[in-house]
C-alpha cells in the first residue's frame, strides 16, 4: 500500500464515526418522519399521499397556540436568561483573577453533572404545597395556608431559564475573555461613561457571544419537555408535549412527525429572524464558540 | 504655584504600592507645555504604572498629579483631557475608522455635522483622508498607528500619552514611525508623553528623556545630555552601547581616577554623575566604543595625547552591520572590548587576527561607584 493510500483510507475510518452519527441518526430519522408527516390517513391502515397533517395543525386553533405560546415563553426564557447570564459571564472574563475564574467556572458545571430530572425534582421539592418555601413562610408568619407554588407559567420560566443559563455562559465568557482589558480603558479615556462603553463597545464586541449563547439557549428551550412538564404541570401546554401526546398517547404518528416539522420550521424561522435582525452570520458565531 | 499653568503636565512625589512591591517610588517631574516627554526604562520599572496613574485608570498612594496646574487625583478617567495610544492600539473592531475617531466626540456630545467635520479634517491632518469608511483590519499596521493617534488627537487633549505603540510594528516600519510621530508632535503641537524600553526611540523622538530603573527617575535630560553625561551607572549602561569593566580605584585626582580593572589593566577616566571616590572603591568603567580608535599594530603609533588610555589586543570578530560596524577586540588580559569600524570592503579593514591597538581619551571612560547590590 502506498503512503497517498494509506493518508486516504485513514481519512475515512477517522471521518467515519461522523459520517455514520449524520446518516444513521440525523438524516435517516428526519426522512422517515418527512414520509410519515406527508401520509395521510384516509381509512384504517390505508394512506394517501398529501399535506393533510399540516392542514389539520392549521384548523386546530389549540395547537398553534400551543406552539406560538412555547415559541415566546421561549423567547422570554432567553432574554431572561441573556439579561442573568451577561453579569456572570462578564464577572468571571473580567473582573474575577485568573485563578478564581476557574473555580466560578466550575460552580456553573456542577449542576449540570446531575440530571435534569433530579433538577427538577429540586424545584419541585422546594416550591410544592408541601415545599421548603411553603413551609418556610408559614413558619414565619407570612402566610396562613399552605400556597402552591408549582405549576405556573412563571415557575416553568424560572426551571427553564436555571436549566439552560449555563450554555448562555459559556460563549459569553469565550468571547468577552477574548477582548482586550485596553479597549475598555479606551473607551473610559477617550471619555465614555460606563453606560457608553457597555453599549458602545462591550456589547457590540460581544455580539458573536450574544448571538450564539441565545440561539443555543432559544433551541433547547423550545425543545425541551422535563422541564415544562414537572414544573408546569398538564397544563403548561408546551409544544414538545403535543408532539409527545401524538406520538404516544394518540398513537397518531403521522400527525406527530407534520407537529415536529413545524416546530423545527418555527425555531429556525426564529434564529434566522434573529440573525438578521442583529446582522450576525450562523459562521460567525455558533460555529466560533 | 506662580507658573504652573506653563507646565502641561507636573506630578509631585508621586508613589505607588501593590501590596509590599513599591512599583513608583516617589517620582516628580513636570513636562513644558508642547514637548516631546519620554519616559525609558526596562520592562517592570514602573512606567506602565507612572502611566495608568496619569490617565486615571490607577490612583496613586502618595502624592499629586496635575494637568494644566489642576490636580486630576479626584477625575475618573473619562473626565481627564489626557487621551492614551495603548500598546496594542485598542482600536475598536466592530466600528470602522470613522466611527472609531468620532466614539470621542459623541461621548462629549459634539453635534453631527461637526463630527463629520473634525473627523475629515484629522483624517487629513495624518495623510490618510480616504479611509473613513475603511474597517480596522483593512488597514495596515502604520495606518492603524495614526489613526489610533487621530483618535486622541480629535479631542484636542491637554496630554497625549503613548504606551510603546510602536512595539508590534516590524523594524522598517518602526524607524520610519519614529520620524512620523516627531512630525506629527510638532504639527498637533501637543504635549505627548512616549514610554518606551527602546532607548533608541526614546533618543530620536524625545525633547526631554526620563531613565526610569526601579520605580524611580534616575536621570532627566536632553538626549545628548543623557548619552554623554549620564548620572549614574544604570543610565551609562542602559543609554547607548558601552563597554562595561569593574574595578577598584588606585588613585585621584580633579575629577579624575585611576582604575584597575578586574583583569588588571589600568586606565584613567572621569568621575560620573559628581560622585568622590576614594581610593579602593570599587567601581564600574563605561567607554563607549565609538570613542575607541582602533589602529593595526604595523601602523605607526598615532600621536598619542598624553593622558589617553590605550590597550593593545588582537581583533577577534567582526560584527558588520553597515554604517555601524564594530570590531571585537581581545586585549591581552582577555576581555573583549567593542570598538567603531569603519569596513569598506576595502583591503585597509581589519580583519580578525590582526593585532591591533585601541585608544581613547580619558574623558570618555566614566566610572561610577559600584553600587550595592546593583546588577
Amino acid at each position: 500500500m502506498n503512503p497517498r493510500d494509506f493518508k486516504r483510507l485513514s481519512l475515512i475510518l477517522l471521518f467515519m464515526p461522523f459520517a455514520l452519527w449524520i446518516l444513521l441518526l440525523i438524516v435517516l430519522p428526519h426522512i422517515g418522519m418527512g414520509v410519515l408527516a406527508l401520509r395521510e390517513k384516509v381509512a384504517p391502515r390505508v394512506y394517501e399521499f398529501g399535506f393533510g397533517n399540516f392542514i389539520e395543525f392549521l384548523h386546530e386553533p389549540i395547537y398553534w397556540n400551543t406552539l406560538l405560546r412555547t415559541g415566546t415563553m421561549s423567547m422570554l426564557v432567553t432574554a431572561l436568561a441573556l439579561i442573568a447570564g451577561f453579569p456572570i459571564a462578564y464577572y468571571i472574563a473580567k473582573i474575577a483573577g485568573r485563578r478564581s475564574r476557574g473555580a466560578l467556572f466550575l460552580l456553573c458545571l456542577i449542576p449540570l453533572w446531575v440530571s435534569d430530572l433530579i433538577r427538577a425534582f429540586g424545584w419541585i421539592l422546594l416550591l410544592r404545597e408541601t415545599g421548603v418555601i411553603s413551609g418556610a413562610l408559614q413558619a414565619i408568619g407570612l402566610i396562613d395556608g399552605p400556597v402552591e407554588l408549582l405549576y405556573n407559567d412563571v415557575t416553568v420560566i424560572i426551571g427553564l431559564v436555571y436549566t439552560v443559563i449555563l450554555f448562555m455562559i459559556v460563549p459569553l465568557v469565550s468571547t468577552l475573555d477574548g477582548m482586550d482589558n485596553a479597549m475598555i480603558e479606551a473607551g473610559y479615556n477617550l471619555g465614555g461613561n460606563g453606560f457608553t462603553v457597555l453599549r458602545r463597545i462591550i456589547i457590540p464586541y460581544a455580539m458573536p457571544g450574544i448571538v450564539s449563547g441565545c440561539i443555543i439557549v432559544f433551541m433547547l428551550t423550545a425543545g425541551s419537555y422535563l422541564t415544562p412538564i414537572l414544573l408546569g404541570g398538564k397544563n403548561s401546554s408546551w409544544f414538545t408535549e403535543t408532539i409527545y401526546e401524538q406520538f404516544i398517547t394518540r398513537y397518531n404518528w403521522e400527525s406527530g412527525a407534520a407537529f415536529g416539522f413545524l416546530l423545527l420550521a418555527f425555531t429556525s424561522g426564529v434564529v434566522w429572524l434573529g440573525l438578521k435582525l442583529s446582522r450576525q452570520t450562523l459562521a460567525g458565531t455558533v460555529a466560533k464558540s | 504655584m506662580t507658573s504652573q499653568a506653563d507646565y502641561d503636565l507636573e506630578c509631585c512625589n508621586v508613589s505607588k504600592s501593590f501590596g509590599p512591591v513599591r512599583a513608583v517610588d516617589d517620582v516628580s517631574f513636570e513636562i513644558p507645555s508642547g514637548s516631546f516627554f519620554s519616559i525609558l526604562g526596562p520592562s517592570g520599572c514602573g512606567k506602565t504604572t507612572l502611566m495608568r496613574m496619569i490617565a486615571g485608570f490607577e490612583n496613586p498612594s502618595a502624592g499629586d498629579i496635575r494637568i494644566k496646574g489642576a490636580s486630576v487625583l479626584g477625575t475618573p478617567p473619562n473626565r481627564r483631557n489626557v487621551k492614551m495610544v495603548f500598546q496594542h492600539l485598542a482600536l475598536f473592531p466592530m466600528m470602522n475608522v470613522q466611527e472609531n475617531i468620532a466614539y470621542g466626540l459623541r461621548c462629549i456630545g459634539t453635534g453631527k455635522a461637526e463630527i463629520q467635520r473634525k473627523v475629515k479634517d484629522v483624517l487629513e491632518r495624518i495623510a490618510l483622508p480616504d479611509v473613513g469608511e475603511r474597517e480596522i483590519h483593512q488597514l495596515s499596521g502604520g495606518q492603524k498607528q495614526r489613526i489610533a493617534i487621530a483618535r486622541c488627537m480629535v479631542l484636542d487633549p491637554d496630554v497625549l500619552l503613548l504606551d510603546e505603540p510602536l512595539g508590534a510594528l516590524d523594524l522598517k516600519l518602526r524607524e520610519a514611525m519614529k520620524i512620523e510621530l516627531k512630525l506629527l508632535q510638532h504639527q498637533f503641537n501637543t504635549t505627548f508623553v512616549y514610554i518606551t524600553h527602546d532607548q533608541s526611540e526614546a533618543l530620536v523622538m524625545s525633547d526631554h528623556v526620563a531613565v526610569m530603573n526601579n520605580g524611580k527617575f534616575e536621570q532627566v535630560g536632553a538626549p545628548q545630555q543623557l548619552y554623554h553625561h549620564p548620572a549614574s551607572a544604570f543610565v551609562a549602561g542602559f543609554v547607548g552601547d558601552a563597554n562595561r569593566w569593574s574595578g577598584s580605584v588606585l588613585e585621584t585626582s580633579d575629577g579624575r581616577a585611576r582604575v584597575e580593572t578586574a583583569a588588571g589593566f589600568s586606565l584613567v577616566c572621569k568621575t560620573g554623575g559628581g560622585q568622590s571616590l576614594r581610593r579602593g572603591d570599587s567601581v564600574e568603567v563605561f567607554v563607549r566604543p565609538e570613542f575607541i580608535r582602533a589602529e593595526r599594530g604595523d601602523a605607526a603609533p598615532a600621536a598619542a595625547q598624553t593622558g589617553d588610555d590605550s590597550l593593545e589586543g588582537t581583533v577577534d570578530s567582526l560584527l558588520f552591520n553597515g554604517a555601524n560596524s564594530r570590531v571585537l577586540v581581545r586585549s591581552g588580559t582577555g576581555e573583549l572590548i567593542e570598538a567603531d569600524a569603519t569596513l569598506t570592503g576595502g583591503p585597509e579593514d581589519a580583519r580578525p587576527g590582526d593585532r591591533v591597538r585601541l585608544t581613547w581619551s580619558a574623558d570618555q571612560a566614566l566610572c561610577f561607584a559600584t553600587q550595592g547590590g546593583g546588577r
